[in-house]
């Protein structure tokens, strides 16, 4: 491990209590939790390594694996289900080659279904690295993904 | 002298999420020193971006769907005739914005803006009571918890109230793990002090110390909202409570539905694994680390000012018998107008989904209410009062309040599927009867969708709904099989078609379905061809079941709509 590379844990106080913040923080700052990160963590807070696994296997918002550069938070709410997320997903799987939970190769994107993005009168949408696309259809789903692939040409 | 005192544009997650972030811009860039204010949500979810003109003598002209060009800022700046918004003729009357009042119309993160509104005044005079005439207050006004569960949110103080302990602890539930809600979201994304001055109301009427937020991680600018506002109330004092200084903390969920279970919640707080344990011992008595915490959730605390402010006799003369006041719905799915309504307790369901949404007569098959642990209601009943009881009779339940209206085109086995699936994923594992019976429900589903049901399958999800309700230990297991039963209910004819006839009369359903072009109406223009991602479309423009995945495209792309859906043939 990298010496100090978490080292801005040491922003949070280190009781047991603040594991899930811990994790967040490495989270927003990694983008995932990698093995590194685990036994920092579990350092930081005094909690064994196997209870810190524990609690990143139970919420879905910890990631293990490291993700694109663009992650894609596809929204599997209510009513985006009925307004046809599941065929959002197929056309991402065509468009990228990826299902949820995976990476492009090239590192470009990463792709995870979210319970609900909480704007369900747009729906379906999907968010970008936290950016919310609405009522898309695969039309504009495909400009969109365009969009990001061009900006990462730049 | 231009007639306009201050533009407002919606910029709260859905209006970002519709383009409202290049339309402020322009507008600031092209106002000529007029004001242009952000503020949170109209409600209107389907008009956005939207724009306010506040005109100098008070009046409004509000604009929809604003595009970030010349033409719409002239048009704007000018109040010009295009593009106005009016309130649809069949909704008026029919909503009563209470809670909702200042959503919309004051910058969320403007201190002054919310008290020169009359914010504030609510917990101004819960400070000129007692802490027992303010409980009292909220009894008499009948508030029950918009969580959920409908708990009296008076009552459940009082048990707060009558601990005799230095630390207590008050959480808002903002964890919103209904997917398909957005009440909460809305509400402190737009007033955010109001939320907060509901929980201060409540720590002053209980003793609470330490007060707590557990909001969703998916809910970045209500964080940002919330925390902005809790700065600005230590600033102003309003912190200081019975003479000493409580303490507001906000805390990320971490994506657990399971987190919203009070139980869950505080494991959660706790730094922990969100597993929901036995009650008693209840929060009230024994909670975040042992000390007496109280559970409400954030539509509940934003109606706090409301019964503080007029008074909870006033409040009470809103709704029905045994629920009082109005209730936020996130209305969604197959209808003209989705967005965030406010209605008085009471209301049919048939009002909701009609008359305010603007859903199709005869297009729609059914309501779903409660989310996961709700059901769905058919069109036939929509004469039903909104209120808990008469919900919860339907095998349905107001539920926090995601109201998801279903078109005759979705199919009622796989909705029943979908929260399934999302239940036994969420389910903690704790349980045996929540892990391993919501997962055979979710097979036994799957399997009936996929066209491999079999007859005894129906029996089989009867049989164990009940067992699974009986002994699971939370709400999640107790309330997971309602879907199911609901729709066995009243769209049983569905289930025995997809497992006897395999059809899925909402053609929904990938393995009953083929996509079929009608050789009368296509024009053979070959739209249809360039847009399938798999080459099934032949050049005689016939679709290869084989090599089809049913993704829409080719019916997306036909310019003559000459391409469906219809039922597969059994060879
Ligand atoms: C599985 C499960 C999930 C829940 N999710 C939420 C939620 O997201 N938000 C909420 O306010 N209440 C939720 N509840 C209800 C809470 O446990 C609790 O009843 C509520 O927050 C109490 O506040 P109230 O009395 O103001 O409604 C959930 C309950 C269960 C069993």
């Amino acid at each position: 491990m990298e010496d100090g590379k978490f080292e801005y844990l040491s922003a949070v106080d280190g009781d047991p209590g603040n594991l899930i913040k811990g994790l967040q923080m490495v989270q927003s700052r990694e983008g995932y939790v990698s093995d590194d990160a685990v036994k920092a963590v579990s350092e930081h807070f005094s909690t064994p390594v196997v209870e810190v696994e524990g609690v990143l296997g139970f919420y879905a918002q910890f990631k293990r694996v490291k993700p694109g550069k663009y992650r894609i938070s596809m929204c599997d709410g209510t009513a985006c289900h009925i307004k046809g997320s599941p065929l959002v997903r197929e056309w991402l799987r065509q468009e990228l080659g990826i299902d949820s939970g995976e990476t492009t190769e090239d590192g470009m994107f990463s792709l995870e279904t979210v319970a609900c993005l909480g704007c369900c009168s747009l729906a379906p949408v999907i968010s970008i690295n936290g950016r919310v696309h609405a009522r898309l259809t695969r039309k504009s789903l495909a400009s969109i993904l365009a969009k990001y692939r061009k900006e990462a040409a730049l | 002298m231009s007639k306009i005192a201050k533009l407002r544009v919606g910029m709260a997650s859905c209006g970002i999420a519709s383009g409202a972030e290049p339309v402020m811009e322009m507008l600031k860039a092209s106002s000529g020193g007029i004001p242009v204010v952000a503020v949170g949500c109209l409600g209107h979810c389907y008009a956005e971006p939207m724009v306010e003109a506040v005109l100098n003598d008070g009046s409004s002209v509000i604009y929809r769907n604003v595009k970030p060009d010349k033409a719409d800022m002239d048009n704007i700046l000018s109040l010009g005739e295009n593009g106005r918004f009016t309130i649809p003729p069949e909704r008026a009357g029919r909503e009563l914005v209470k809670v909702l009042a200042l959503a919309g119309r004051v910058n969320p993160i403007d201190f002054d803006d919310y008290v020169a509104n009359g914010g504030y005044d609510g917990l101004r005079r819960a400070l000129s009571m007692t802490p027992g005439e303010v409980v009292n207050e909220v009894l008499v006004s009948g508030l029950r918890g918009r969580g959920g569960g409908g708990f009296p949110t008076g009552r459940k103080w009082s048990f707060l109230a009558a601990k005799k302990t230095d630390r207590k602890i008050l959480v808002c539930n903002a964890d919103e793990g209904d997917p398909g809600a957005f009440m909460d979201r809305s509400l402190m994304e737009s007033v955010p002090h109001q939320v907060l001055e509901g929980m201060l109301t409540a720590a002053y009427a209980t003793g609470a110390t330490d007060l707590v937020i557990y909001c969703r991680a998916e809910y970045p600018m209500a964080i940002d909202h919330l925390r902005t506002a809790i700065s600005q109330i230590s600033e102003h004092h309003l912190d200081v409570l019975n003479g000493r200084r409580v303490t507001i903390a906000i805390k990320e969920g971490a994506g657990a539905f399971v987190c919203g279970e009070e139980t869950a919640l505080i494991a959660s707080l706790e730094g922990k694994r969100g597993t929901p344990r036995f009650r008693p011992p209840f929060p009230t008595d024994s909670g975040y680390r042992g000390f007496p915490t109280m559970i409400n959730n954030v539509e509940t605390f934003g109606n706090v000012p409301v019964i503080m402010r007029e008074g909870g006799a006033k409040y009470a003369e809103t709704g029905t018998a045994g629920s009082k006041g109005t209730k936020l719905f996130a209305l969604a799915g197959d209808l003209k107008y989705p967005g965030l309504v406010e209605v008085p307790m009471g209301i049919t369901l048939g009002e909701i989904v009609f008359e305010i949404g603007g859903a199709e007569r005869g297009c729609v098959k059914a309501v779903q209410t409660g989310g996961p642990s709700g059901g769905c209601i058919p069109a036939e009943l929509f004469d039903t009062p909104v209120d808990y009881d008469s919900l919860k009779q339907l095998g349905a339940i107001m539920g926090s309040g995601g109201m998801i209206v279903v078109g005759n085109d979705r199919c009622m086995v796989e909705t029943a599927r979908y929260f399934l699936d999302f239940t036994h994923r969420e389910s903690c594992g704790k349980c045996t009867f929540c892990r391993v019976g919501t997962t055979r429900m979710y097979e036994t589903l799957c399997r009936i969708v996929d066209g491999r049901g079999r007859p005894e399958d129906i029996d089989f999800l009867t049989d164990i709904a009940p067992k699974i309700k009986a002994g699971a230990l939370c709400g999640l297991g107790q309330t997971a099989p309602n879907p199911v039963l609901a729709t066995l209910r009243f769209f049983r004819n569905e289930y025995e078609e997809h497992i006897n006839r395999h059809l899925c009369r909402a053609m929904q359903c990938n393995s009953m379905v083929d996509m079929s072009i009608d050789p009368d109406v296509c024009v053979k223009c070959g739209l249809c061809r360039r847009n399938c991602p798999v080459q099934a479309i032949g050049p005689d423009f016939v679709i290869d079941p084989a090599a089809c995945t049913r993704c829409n495209s080719c019916l997306d792309a036909c310019p003559k709509k000459a391409i469906r859906r219809i039922a597969r043939k059994e060879n």
